[in-house]
């Protein structure tokens, strides 16, 4: 279906999903959330989910984060079944709102994946330290969550994803809460965290130019049923600053995302040309 | 070693009047003048209720006859509720607490009710202590299984619309005269509360709590003791205050069938006998029961302050 195969081999490849299908049974009426999804995505990608309401972005990253069973299909996470990658704490979560404990401060949320893989009191402490200090936050450490704004909250939750050194990072809307300067200044943030990890990201959003600057690879996705309808290359060079949101090449790159989210097929690029287009988005 | 991003956090953090750590002393300083207010809050009251006590009497009770300074009154109205029977003077009632407690007696009423109020408070805390555990017990098990939660909980709401004045006795007959059955009694009308209250509690965390947990790996045990348990502990403490006045009302009521020869709840039946002869001492019995109801009360909310506060919790109910 697409050309994604070619870019990671099955061994290679952080996340691969194959022939995913999830439908959901609701009063005996059943919905088709997701259909044929087919995506590979190589270690050390930042790719990106996006699409409207209802297309099953959050869910397919669900199904990656194996809270969700897919009806048919295959997921496998670091060449091993999805169950497998989350039982071995391969992966850090984060939401749009930060869910982070009222009754622990800054450290003991970001001490608690830590404190349930049973590590030691002092690599403990080490780690949270590195991991508050990564997402500029070393100050806070006993700062409780409701004395923070909401972007330091969500720094915090972002700290917490990255305590168990996933190779993998899930993020669903991390940013859909906050304001447009904050948002865009965590979005600095998270390349500068992504580049100093070198971890496999996979980021759900509504927002197109977010998506552009973020990644390197966008998967646009339509409703009803939820598929993916074009996966945008997005070359632009790394690392990406202030400059970037202000390049020709990135206004190309956030029209073809916005013409494929119209469900006009973009300037193609890379796979798109053999992605099908199935008529108007809602 | 702090970079410019987090002054400018640290500000933007003041600047919202979030809380830093210099302001703890002011903190503790806007405590205490609120526990003053609280403090003159509650005279306030006392005061207030003692001056319509005294004058609905003043208007239609009994003619006052004070001889120490030689006061005389006599009321323009007369009610039968507001006789000296029925209403002693305050005064009379706290005068009655350094009366002999009974005629011949060697020591005083205070000191009579105080080892009242002691057996019936060590009886009462027993319950509690049970009942919270028990409600708990059940709160976390029905929160962890549906099938159970379905069969049992109409039954646990069923139990407390039977009245316990018709239940004590059925309890002392099968568990004998004595503290066990008193303690049965106070026990049943604590678990109650707290059930109910740790099942909400154990159900408030957000769904993506536990979704974030299960992205752990964390086990059913992980989620319960690292987040469901913390979270539910500002309910718990809702319900223990309530379950710490009705293990009090409960051991005074279980006190008179469960036949144990001491505890407040007898003396409120002994008093009541001899009540044309000393109403007094029945009104005396009553303030120190509500004494008892309250500083245990007080008690529980003075623990959940100290918890809460440790936890550093902005979410302190009354």
């Amino acid at each position: 279906m697409s050309s994604e195969g070619q870019r990671a081999t099955t061994d290679s490849a952080a996340v691969r999903l194959v022939g995913v299908q999830m439908t959901f049974a609701t009063r005996g009426a059943s919905t088709t959330a997701l259909t044929d999804i087919d995506l590979s995505i190589a270690p050390g990608e930042f790719v990106s989910l996006i699409g409207p309401s209802g297309c099953g972005k959050s869910t397919l990253l669900r199904i990656v984060g194996d809270l969700i069973k897919p009806t048919a299909g295959v997921v496998e996470v670091n060449g091993k079944p999805a169950h497998q990658a989350r039982v071995g704490r391969e992966y850090g979560m984060v939401f749009q709102a930060p869910v982070l404990f009222d009754w622990r401060n800054v450290q003991g949320n970001v001490r608690l994946p830590l404190e349930l893989m049973g590590m030691d009191r002092r690599t403990r402490e080490k780690r949270v330290k590195e991991m508050l200090e990564l997402v500029e936050l070393g100050s806070f450490m006993r700062h409780y969550p409701h004395q923070l704004s909401g972007g330091m909250q969500q720094r915090v939750a972002i700290a917490r994803a990255l305590a168990l050194e996933p190779a993998l990072l899930l993020m669903d809307e991390p940013f859909g809460a906050l304001d447009e300067m904050t948002r865009e200044r965590l979005n600095t943030e998270v390349l500068n965290i992504w580049r100093q990890t070198g971890t496999t990201i996979i980021f759900v959003t509504h927002s197109i130019p977010e998506a552009v600057f973020l990644s390197t690879r966008v998967v646009v996705m339509s409703p009803r049923p939820g598929r993916v309808t074009n996966v945008v290359e997005i070359d632009l060079e790394q690392p990406r600053n202030d400059q970037t949101r202000e390049s020709e090449r990135y206004f190309e790159l956030v029209t073809e995302v916005r013409e494929s989210l119209r469900g006009r097929r973009g300037d193609s690029s890379g796979s798109a040309d053999r992605v099908r287009v199935e008529g108007p988005v809602g | 070693m702090t970079s410019e991003r987090e002054q400018e956090a640290q500000s933007a953090a003041a600047a919202a009047g979030v809380p830093t750590t210099e302001g703890t002393a002011a903190r503790m300083a806007a405590g205490f003048r609120s526990g003053v207010r609280r403090a003159a809050g509650l005279v306030g009251f006392l005061v207030l209720l003692a001056v319509a006590w005294e004058g609905a009497k003043w208007l239609a009770g009994d003619p006052w006859r004070i001889p120490a300074i030689d006061y005389f009154h006599e009321p323009p109205f007369h009610l039968l509720q507001l006789t000296d029977r029925q209403l002693p003077h305050l005064w009379d009632i706290f005068a009655a607490f350094g009366e002999p407690f009974q005629r011949n007696a060697d020591y005083s009423l205070a000191n009579y009710l105080i080892d009242q109020a002691l057996y019936t408070w060590t009886e009462a805390l027993i319950g509690f202590a049970l009942g919270a555990v028990i409600g708990i017990a059940l709160a976390s098990i029905f929160v962890h299984s549906g099938v159970l939660e379905r069969a049992f909980v109409p039954y646990v709401v069923a139990s407390q619309t039977v009245p316990i004045v018709a239940l004590a006795p059925l309890i002392v007959t099968g568990f004998g005269r004595g503290l066990t059955s008193v303690v049965i009694i106070a026990t049943y009308l604590t678990f109650f509360p707290v059930t109910i209250a740790v099942m909400r509690g154990l159900r408030s965390p957000d769904p993506r709590a536990v979704e974030l947990m299960r992205s752990y790996a964390a086990s059913r045990w992980d989620v319960y003791r690292k987040v469901r348990l913390p979270a539910s502990v500002p309910y718990l403490f809702t319900a223990l205050k309530i379950a710490a006045a009705a293990s009090v009302v409960g051991t005074i009521i279980g006190e008179g069938p469960g036949g144990v020869p001491n505890g407040l709840g007898r003396a409120i039946l002994n008093f009541n006998q001899q009540y044309i002869a000393g109403p007094e001492k029945l009104w005396a019995t009553i303030v120190v029961a509500a004494v008892v109801g309250i500083v245990f009360f007080m008690l529980v909310r003075l623990v959940e302050v100290l918890v809460v506060r440790q936890r550093g919790d902005r979410s302190v109910g009354t």
